[in-house]
């Protein structure tokens, strides 16, 4: 083994400048490769972050029937049965209770309709760290009975901390939900349809607002291991009754995010392909060419008592290093740029700044570390040197030897 | 017993859908510790027989048999072992391995056949010291003049000790000098080794030194002469 690897590794430096051109195609298609898949993959997953801190979390449970109609009506009583599910499940790093509603805000002369988030303090923040997006006042404890109000909704009902907002509405079971409550704090999020539409009270604030006490219409839930996501939403759905719960995982509930990733990938993979096609042709030219011009030299290597299938495994070795040495410099040269880019993310001004608001997601483009990327550009670019290598590979199988001699 | 056994053997090819008879009935044996030249002008058959003995071409009709085994019997990848563990091939252009050193391309038939590192290194040593070459061995082929290039093709050929040697108008590209270092190393790895020799040649200094001269002449063995040893 030694000795082929020996051999290959010399092989491959005959022709230094056509090494060096091919291995530069290489790095360059990876280089381009990794960056663009890694600033995707860190904005989708920027994206599917703000989504599920802010909405829905990674998974949600409801009662049956909440997600159709998202009534207070269809919301449900805390249940030992689910409290121990979630507890006892080690992907489930944080689950969030949320009572939600929507209800007449009033002030003055002015009303405006809001949604109202009745939420756990403690959770909700380390969530979404409400408490930082805080803009006047402060963020409330479990016990507040003041509320939240985004600065959209300030600014319309011309309120201030301090002062007092009046909610009306329908509570659980018709019941009328009414009340009066000082505004303790007033956020900032970067979307600014939230701001205009969301307010917070504590979760038993909310509950007793709507007469719904105990109850919740939804359980936010995040995972330390988002990609066994399906697994774990599964287990949920397994051990909680069918008839009486709905477990969903964000794709089903946030579609529009999940189809704009799914056209964006869609676009980023076409690109690759095309830089695959590159690299393809660049090493398929290459281990031709090593072959074809090499074809005297195979054929007195079988002549002298080497069998073909070790001709092929030196073509093998070569075509490896070619690919290797072209992905790893690739990966090397890309690796500082992208951490740099996973620090300081890149800042999206303009219409397309507003494009990702109106998601509710912040327009920042970080690069993503995941390892994952490395590895599959790693992998997919030793499958297309090795496909490339396979007509030179086939010649080997069937060349003459005399015929080759005789060159 | 003859080492070699050529039979009525025949090789017709066809070049523009003309049959050409490259070898035309020859039959010869082989006896162990022989060297010998086979001669004849151009396009006599020399190359292709030496080619149909180290089963890099079939014959037409007819049989080569080697130690008892009929090579036509054997598949491409059993020839390909057969050759390795018996055949010692020098080519008139050398044809060494660019990339590998001196010693690399000596001990290459020792590694493909698993030869021990240690006995492989000696070979080496000693084949080089007999070709006055110890001081080239970890030089590559590109830096040697052609007779120091054709010295190491033929090292390479002999060691792994095959059962014997076949060179193809080995001297056809040397001086006098090198031609005559390269005979001496093969006459005394022939009389030491009792290794046997099969040239095709038009060199006359080659012939001088074989104790039996092959001639052909349009396919045919026109003369099969032994000269007494000296």
């Amino acid at each position: 083994m030694k000795q082929y690897l020996k051999l290959a590794w010399r092989n491959i430096w005959r022709n230094k400048k056509r090494t060096l051109i091919t291995l530069a195609s290489i790095f360059l298609a990876v280089l381009l490769a990794i960056s663009m898949r890694s600033m995707q993959k860190g904005t989708y997953a920027n994206m599917i972050g703000n989504a599920v801190r802010f909405s829905t979390g990674y998974i949600q449970v409801h009662a049956k029937g909440y997600w159709d109609k998202p009534s207070i009506n269809n919301s449900f009583e805390s249940d030992d049965i689910l409290d121990s599910l979630l507890v006892n499940n080690h992907n489930i790093s944080l689950a969030v209770p949320r009572l939600e509603n929507f209800v007449l805000a009033s002030s003055g002369d002015h009303t405006k309709g809001v949604q109202i988030v009745g939420i756990d303090p403690n959770k909700e923040n380390e969530l979404n760290n409400i408490s930082g997006k805080i803009t006047i006042g402060e963020y409330f404890t479990a016990d507040d009975n003041g509320i939240l109000i985004g600065d959209g909704i300030a600014d319309y009902l011309e309120l201030s901390v301090g002062d007092t907002i009046i909610l009306l509405g329908q509570g659980y079971q018709g019941m009328t939900a009414a009340g009066k409550f000082p505004i303790s704090g007033i956020f900032h999020f970067p979307d600014d349809r939230m701001n205009n539409l969301l307010a917070y009270l504590t979760l038993n604030t909310a509950q007793e607002l709507f007469a719904a006490y105990g109850r919740y219409t939804s359980m936010s839930i995040m995972l330390n291991h988002p990609n066994k996501l399906n697994q774990t939403r599964h287990n949920l759905q397994l051990a909680l009754n069918n008839e009486d719960w709905e477990v969903m995982k964000w794709q089903t509930m946030n579609k529009t995010l999940t189809q704009e990733i799914a056209g964006d990938n869609a676009g980023g993979i076409i690109m690759l392909f095309i830089l695959y096609v590159v690299i393809a042709f660049g090493v398929f030219g290459t281990i031709l060419m090593m072959t074809m011009e090499r074809r005297k030299e195979f054929a007195v290597m079988v002549a002298i008592g080497m069998k073909r299938f070790q001709l092929v495994l030196l073509l093998v070795f070569e075509t490896i290093f070619i690919g290797l040495l072209g992905v790893l410099s690739g990966i090397i040269l890309a690796l500082p740029v992208l951490i740099y880019f996973n620090v300081n993310p890149v800042r999206i001004t303009g219409a397309a700044a507003q494009t990702f608001e109106q998601f509710g997601i912040e327009p920042i483009m970080p690069a993503s570390l995941d390892p994952n990327i490395f590895l599959y550009q790693g992998i997919i670019v030793l499958l297309i040197s090795f496909v490339a290598s396979l007509y030179p590979m086939i010649y080997i199988g069937r060349f003459k030897i005399l015929d080759s001699l005789k060159q | 017993m003859a080492i070699i056994d050529v039979k009525d053997v025949y090789k017709t090819y066809t070049e523009n859908a003309v049959p050409v008879h490259a070898v035309n009935g020859v039959s010869f044996s082989v006896e162990k510790g022989e060297f010998i030249a086979i001669v004849g002008p151009s396009g006599c058959g020399k190359t292709t027989m030496l080619n149909m003995i180290g089963g890099l071409d079939a014959a037409t009709k007819g049989k080569i048999i080697i130690e008892g085994e009929d090579i036509s019997t054997l598949s491409p990848a059993q020839l390909v072992d057969f050759r390795l563990h018996n055949i010692g091939f020098v080519f008139q252009a050398y044809n060494l391995i660019p990339v590998l050193t001196v010693k690399e391309n000596i001990k290459f038939i020792m590694e493909l056949q698993h030869k021990h590192k240690k006995e492989a290194e000696d070979r080496v040593k000693y084949l080089l010291e007999i070709l006055g070459m110890k001081d080239k061995i970890d030089v590559r082929p590109k830096y040697l003049s052609g007779g120091q290039q054709q010295r190491v093709a033929v090292a390479r050929a002999l060691a792994s000790k095959p059962k014997f040697v076949l060179a193809d108008e080995p001297t056809a590209n040397l001086d006098s000098k090198s031609t005559e270092t390269l005979l001496d190393l093969m006459a005394k790895m022939n009389k030491d080794e009792e290794m046997t020799f099969i040239f095709s040649t038009h060199d006359q200094r080659v012939m001088d030194r074989a104790h039996r001269i092959i001639t052909l002449e349009d396919g045919k063995v026109i003369d099969d002469s032994r000269k007494m040893r000296g």
